[in-house]
């Protein structure tokens, strides 16, 4: 994968500047060798398909911006997933955003096989794929469901609620869950870029009249992390907007009424569930991208102010 | 600068790896302490259930498993359901190390060949200056935002075009160059001070030699982690769309065939579910207690 204008930089004829830059490129060609046949064709294979007609079974036939069309314009359900999904990603985004920090940051404060394990606790609900299944004993609509189970027998319910299949309570709880699992890649990322901020930092701010450690987070911690800052907010932009799992597990899908439809669950309709309409489910993703890739851009601006 | 850094270490004093010791830092209130590390205990009770109730299920005799309503922690605990589930490995399809040695193969490449590749590809696109560098970088940080339900059909075919559909290389290729690991990377090492890399220049090290001795050991915390992710991913594989001969398919496959055996295999079901957990949490404890050995002897070496 090697850009197509490589001109000759001044002073530099052609074969100079391979030769100089002949490590770089060798050093990339493994990765973007793969990267490139294993992501880059299929997602322009699939932007591709957005334009088309595709069954999976029959060649695809081109239908132009039909399906963007149609998404935008014609389909309520879409509309509601959107809904959904903008709602959930503005309140799971920030708020795991700045747990996983607060956690890193006091799990730093640990040292030795302590830290270790204090981390594995907190990574627990990420580590195995399924974890968030116990939310369905916790949730369960009977009255052995742990939740109803405690508040029925303090007073505060009168009888058993059908807490996911009521259609006011399931977005809350995917939110919730969604908060519980928050502590991932990011969380990880952000434990490793605190090891290697440079200790010398934090004596030198002491120094220089940092009194506590909120300043010292604001003004010595943060700064020295940007980069692992910008990492984990890509992170979560992509786990925040593409949230489907949970609601498939915990809500069923369809879900009451659509109340915890996310657009993830409705191209997983028709890319992978009875529809069978790969080039809709083309557009969606295509559409959800572009949405990512906005957030993203703004997220990253706001980042480069921190400190 | 290195100068300093060099003398408070000296100064430090070797308490480090007792096991409550808690750093004394600069800026650190008890108050402050106690209230945040309350925080964390409460906090922590939640996180764990999922382990907790992994641990109690797996020792659970049947009668209890089948408890309703299922209550978290076990009574009479019983080493049954182990006994259990070796009788069943025992008369699998094919031998069952054959899907330990298949689970070993592709977790082990998938996992080395990927920290290897995108901390190769990363050292460039951080500390580099070439054509293409921002189209290249940007290409890998957007890639992650593009749902993968959408592009199994593409990958699908391509991975047929290649001739490796129904082989190791099929899941090992693809996990070798996933964009996260590059993007990763490359932050960690963007950290790295130009001048270590100049110096070494200047001694005549080759780039390769400079990846290899001053680039990697300094983001030791960052490949650990990337590992940590590799392995989980891989680990979860059970490569049901590319692997279709028995001999190949790992062990999540085999476990998970094992639970679909229904009621009778509840008791097999939950020791499953315990080694399937316990092999990555052993990894990364391992991990995780590597990024700290090695971040509080090593610094910058030069």
């Amino acid at each position: 994968m090697k850009p197509a204008n490589k001109t000759k930089e001044q002073g530099d004829t052609f074969w100079q500047y391979i030769k100089k830059t002949k490590a770089s490129y060798l050093m990339l060609a493994p990765f973007f060798t793969f990267f490139t046949l294993f992501t880059v064709l299929p997602v322009f294979a699939s932007m591709g398909l957005s334009l088309t007609y595709f069954n999976m079974l029959e060649m695809p036939q081109w239908v132009g911006w039909g399906n963007y069309v149609k998404l935008l314009l014609e389909d309520d359900l879409f509309m509601l997933a959107l809904k959904n999904t903008l709602i959930f990603a503005l309140i799971t985004g920030p708020v795991s955003y700045i747990l996983c920090l607060l956690f890193a940051w006091i799990i730093n404060e640990f040292s030795g096989k302590l830290r270790a394990f204090l981390t594995l606790i907190f990574y627990a609900p990420s580590i195995s794929g399924q974890a968030y299944l116990v939310w369905n004993l916790i949730l369960s609509g009977d009255r052995y469901g742990y939740l109803n189970g405690i508040l029925l027998r303090f007073g505060f319910l009168q009888e058993a609620k059908l807490w996911m299949k009521t259609e006011r309570y399931v977005l809350v709880a995917l939110i919730i869950v969604q908060l519980w699992l928050s502590l991932g890649t990011g969380f990880l990322a952000f434990i490793a870029g605190l090891k290697t901020v440079d200790k010398s930092l934090y004596e030198a701010a002491a120094m220089d009249g940092i009194k506590n450690r909120w300043q010292e987070l604001w003004f010595v911690t943060l700064p020295a992390m940007r980069p692992q800052l910008m990492f984990g907010a890509v992170m979560q932009i992509t786990m925040s907007f593409a949230v489907a799992d949970i609601s498939i597990q915990l809500a069923g899908n369809p879900s009451v009424n659509y109340a915890g439809s996310t657009v993830v669950t409705h191209l997983l309709d028709y890319g992978a569930g009875e529809r069978f309409d790969m080039g809709y489910a083309a557009a969606i993703a295509t559409i959800l991208f572009i949405m990512m890739v906005g957030t993203n851009k703004l997220v990253q601006r706001l980042l480069k102010r921190i400190g | 600068m290195y100068m300093k850094k060099t003398i408070t270490k000296m100064n430090k004093p070797k308490l480090r790896r007792r096991l409550f010791h808690i750093e004394k830092r600069v800026n650190r209130s008890a108050a402050g302490n106690g209230l945040l590390f309350t925080l964390m205990a409460i906090c922590g009770v939640f996180m764990a259930l999922p382990l907790v109730m992994v641990v109690n299920n797996a020792l659970k005799p049947l009668d209890e498993l089948f408890q309703f309503p299922p209550k978290i922690f076990v009574r009479s605990p019983t080493l049954e359901n182990f006994s259990d589930l070796f009788v069943l490995m025992s008369d699998s399809w094919v031998p069952f190390s054959r899907y330990i040695l298949n689970t070993v193969i592709i977790t082990g490449f998938g996992t080395t060949g990927h920290v290897i590749f995108a901390s190769l590809a990363a050292y460039p696109l951080a500390k580099h200056d070439f054509k293409g560098k921002n189209l290249l970088f940007s290409m890998v940080v957007l890639s992650m935002m593009f749902s993968w339900t959408v592009t199994q059909i593409p990958n699908y075919m391509i991975i047929t075009w290649l001739g490796i559909n129904n082989t190791y290389l099929a899941l090992i290729l693809p996990a070798t160059a996933y964009g996260m690991g590059l993007y990763l990377m490359r932050q960690f090492m963007e950290q790295i001070p130009d001048s270590i890399i100049e110096a070494a220049r200047i001694s005549g090290a080759s780039e390769f030699r400079i990846f290899w001795q001053i680039i990697m050991p300094n983001v030791k915390p960052a490949w650990l982690t990337l590992a940590i992710f590799q392995f989980q991913t891989l680990w979860g594989n059970t490569g049901y769309l590319f692997l279709r001969s028995e001999e190949l398919k790992p062990l999540q496959y085999a476990m998970q065939f094992i639970t679909l055996g229904g009621v009778h295999r509840a008791g097999a079901a939950a020791a499953v579910g315990f080694i399937l957990a316990a092999i990555p949490i052993t990894f990364f404890l391992i991990c995780q207690s590597n990024i700290l050995e090695t971040m509080t002897t090593s610094g910058m070496k030069d």
